[in-house]
């Protein structure tokens, strides 16, 4: 399968402190790691692109693992994550979903025994475009001070002819999270929902 | 004055290739950003001395944050920047005062030397709106391969009462630069220009 060329990669930290709210102890972190890579299917319908995933877990891998180094290395303060892709206007919204597998295997291959899925989305667009990439607890999908997102994007990628992938980890809740459902610290964490 | 700081983020991207020509090693940016309270939105205050005082505790917190992020010792950056944009709750002349008299020396303490200027701007804005941070080289202005600019931008900020500073530094100047001037390998690094 073709090779996987990047082009631009991207680590973004957030600290937030609070949120005009009271100020807990520890801030919340979140991390995203972006890759901008050259589409290779671009500009044209290629019915097998299924192999390419194969080739992009290496990526997967790098990215969740630079991405845990800017949380200090402790995969154990890893609390949520997500991860989405943006498909430059010459591609098509397949290719964005390309990233389900390698995207998720790495960042679960990392910290061990995550039970929840990851939740993704994926759009076409033109450089400058968004994405809020949705976040949900590792271990349960419906802790709900754990949903979340987070808003990326760069101003000169996707290219035409590149794809952005994207992934995301937090360290805890929203910073001011109270709005009830199930709390993080009632997890069973067997099914990766509750 | 100490800044209330309500968050911070990190940003770092790396070039690899650039229009099909790799570029290694990839040239990287930083840009640290903290939102702060402004303590005197909506009100005319004459004497900004508190913001000149955030102003140099923002320039170490922000300039050690970039190196920390780019993993380089301070003398190892080669150019840097600083902006700022303040929420519609206050005034243009809020970051000017944070950003002129006293936020050089700590951010040159941060990055070594620093003989030139520090490239800035500034402009009223809100939430979602692109801020582009203009860069120079550190120790001599007429570099012409290190002329650039890195663009920030959060989501949730600046709020009406908060102001948005950023810092950036990188460790390279553009990813193929060729329209010649004054290089990096030729700079005296003393008077700040040449």
């Amino acid at each position: 399968m073709p090779d996987v060329v990047v082009r631009k990669s991207v680590t973004l930290v957030e600290e937030i402190h609070h949120e005009f709210g009271p100020a807990p102890d520890q801030p919340l972190r979140r991390v995203a790691t972006v890759a901008v890579i050259k589409n290779p299917y671009a500009g044209a319908y290629h019915a097998d692109i299924a192999g390419f995933m194969d080739d992009l877990k290496p990526l997967g891998l790098q990215m969740a693992r630079k991405g845990l180094a800017a949380l200090g290395g402790d995969k154990s303060v890893v609390q949520g994550y997500g991860k989405g892709s943006i498909v430059g206007i010459d591609g098509e919204l397949e290719h964005g979903a390309l990233w389900h597998v390698p995207g998720g295997y790495a960042m679960r291959e990392l910290l061990g025994d995550a039970a929840a899925i990851v939740p993704s989305t994926k759009k076409v667009g033109a450089v400058g475009t968004r994405l809020d990439v949705p976040i949900t607890h590792i271990n349960a999908s419906y802790v709900r001070s754990h949903f979340d997102a987070m808003e990326i994007g760069l101003n000169d990628a996707p290219r035409a002819d590149e794809l952005a992938f994207i992934l995301v980890m937090t360290t805890g809740a929203r910073i001011h999270a109270r709005v009830g459902g199930l709390a993080a610290n009632d997890v069973e964490g067997k099914d990766g929902l509750r | 004055m100490k800044a209330k700081i309500r968050k911070t983020a990190v940003w770092v991207e790396e070039t690899h290739t650039e229009m099909g020509k790799p570029i290694a090693p990839a040239t990287r940016k930083a840009v640290a950003v903290a939102v702060i309270e402004n303590p005197f939105a909506g009100r005319f205050v004459e004497d900004l001395e508190p913001l000149m005082e955030i102003g140099a505790e923002l320039g170490a917190l922000l300039g050690d944050r970039c190196i920390a992020a780019l993993g380089i010792t301070p003398e190892q950056a080669e150019s840097y920047g600083k902006a700022a944009m303040v929420g519609e709750n206050g005034e243009l002349e809020h970051a000017a005062a944070i950003l002129h008299p006293k936020m050089g020396a700590p951010l040159r303490k941060a990055v070594e030397k620093g003989a030139a200027l520090v490239p800035s701007s500034k402009k009223m804005g809100g939430p979602g709106q692109d801020l582009d941070v203009p860069l120079g080289h550190k120790d001599a202005a007429y570099v012409r391969s290190h002329f650039d600019g890195v663009e920030v931008r959060m989501n949730d900020a600046p709020r009406r009462d908060e102001i948005l500073v950023a810092v950036a530094v990188t460790d390279s100047g553009r990813p193929l630069p060729r329209v010649g001037g004054l290089e990096h390998k030729d700079a005296i690094g003393k008077d700040g220009l040449r």
